[in-house]
């Protein structure tokens, strides 16, 4: 329920399924200021109203419990809480190490359904150009 | 007769606190939400060629805005779906406006439900239109074992979306029977034949208002409104009601009836 005096607001922002890459036209329902829904885009010309269960749950990620919002390194048994700058440096360390005495093809990449093409695209090009490997996957392909 | 902008606008000075209509974005028609006579979206509203579920959208905007009063752009179906919606307590239609628009010929051919027009009609003219029955009398000149074939060989295609359930104007359920696991084998697709559309038609069976939503959103083609428009035929037929028709008399399936309902049922 909308809190008192809050102004009124519905309304539906058309974007495509981020899941695989059939591209099927998505509505995001917006009440108040949150994110509420998933409708078929009716006239979309890739999937022509119809969704996968995947494209009609797509909202519900955004909120789930089980999202990662802060960045985390193992630290032996357990995950522990800590700042960008950190965790960047332990991946590149990593990164680095297993180049150096493995080679670059002993590096895999697996990019996201849940980011952005554009920050996909910084993924593979991460790999390839800075790594030196074409081991890129997406669950997407799964 | 006016068009849809000035009657946007009449009743938003009229005492609605917001319009639920659609409107054109950017070439697609969209359900949308105008709060004021002066927005600049009036310019942008249409009923267009796309149906989208009105009333489960009101169904959230009612229990999110508990004190606001709705005006609501609606076909046939909208308003049947509406009126039955309120039989079930999901609508309050004393907080709604109901504007009227008539489908136009072509589509009340293409669609064929019984009623392509609202009681009052603020937009478009009445047409009739020819039931659609081509799937049902081409079921029913099968016989039963080729019945179960036939609708063994649709349901075959399922994939599980849960689109029909969740496009529905009328499935507004907080616990679906099709999500639980000892109805339901979680992970398994097709899904078992025939239950889970078996769970669906009867919840479907005096409570479908025949708008065919389920159907365009299915993504393997199944001809679902076939079957949920063979029910109604059904309970039409032997108990008398037509769901979205009276907004006072509630279906004999939502309360408790008497033994000659009954006997009339095993007829």
């Amino acid at each position: 329920m909308a809190e008192n005096g809050s102004e009124m607001n519905y309304r539906l922002v058309p974007s495509t399924c981020v899941y695989c890459g059939t591209g099927c036209g998505v509505l995001l329902e917006v009440t108040g200021d949150r994110l509420s829904g998933t409708l078929p885009q009716k006239d979309h010309p890739v999937s022509k109203g119809a969704l996968c269960i995947k494209g009609w749950s797509v909202h519900e990620f955004v909120y789930s419990e089980r999202r990662l919002t802060k960045p985390m390194v193992r630290s032996g048994e357990v995950l522990v809480e800590t700042d960008w700058e950190a965790a960047l440096a332990a991946v590149a360390d990593g990164l680095s190490a297993a180049r150096d005495k493995h080679g670059p093809d002993s590096v895999g990449f697996f990019a996201s359904a849940r980011c952005t093409n554009e920050e996909n695209y910084l993924l593979q090009k991460l790999a390839r150009a800075v790594v030196g490997t074409n081991n890129v996957d997406h669950c997407a392909r799964l | 007769m006016s068009d849809l902008k000035s009657i946007v606008r009449e009743k938003l000075r009229d005492g609605a606190d917001a319009f639920l209509c659609l409107k054109n974005e950017e070439g697609t028609v969209l359900p949308a939400l105008i709060t004021d006579a002066d927005s600049p979206d009036l310019e942008l509203v249409e009923v267009g060629d796309s149906r989208y579920p009105l009333g489960k959208i009101l169904i959230d905007l009612l229990r999110e805005y508990p004190d606001k009063r709705f005006a609501v752009l609606v076909r046939g179906c909208d308003e049947r779906a509406l009126v039955e919606l309120s039989k079930l307590e999901q609508v309050d239609l004393e907080r709604l406006v109901l504007v009227g628009v008539a489908c136009s010929a072509e589509e009340a051919a293409a669609c064929g439900c019984l009623r392509p027009y609202p009681s009052d009609i603020a937009l478009g003219e009445k047409v009739e239109a020819a039931p659609g029955r081509e799937v049902i009398d081409e079921v029913e000149s099968l016989s039963d074992a080729e019945r179960m074939a036939w609708w063994r060989e649709q349901f075959s295609r399922c994939i599980k979306c849960y689109g029909c359930r969740n496009i529905c104007p009328m499935c507004f359920c907080k616990d679906c029977a099709l999500e639980e696991p000892h109805l339901v084998e979680p992970g398994v697709i097709p899904p078992d034949f025939p239950s889970f559309h078996i769970i669906r038609a009867l919840d479907m069976t005096g409570r479908c208002i025949d708008c065919g939503l389920c159907e365009e959103a299915c993504p393997a083609g199944i001809p679902l409104r076939s079957l949920y428009r063979k029910m109604q035929d059904i309970m039409e037929d032997k108990l008398e009601y037509r769901a979205g028709e009276s907004a006072e008399e509630r279906s004999p399936l939502s309360f408790l009836g008497s033994e000659q309902d009954i006997e009339k049922l095993e007829e």
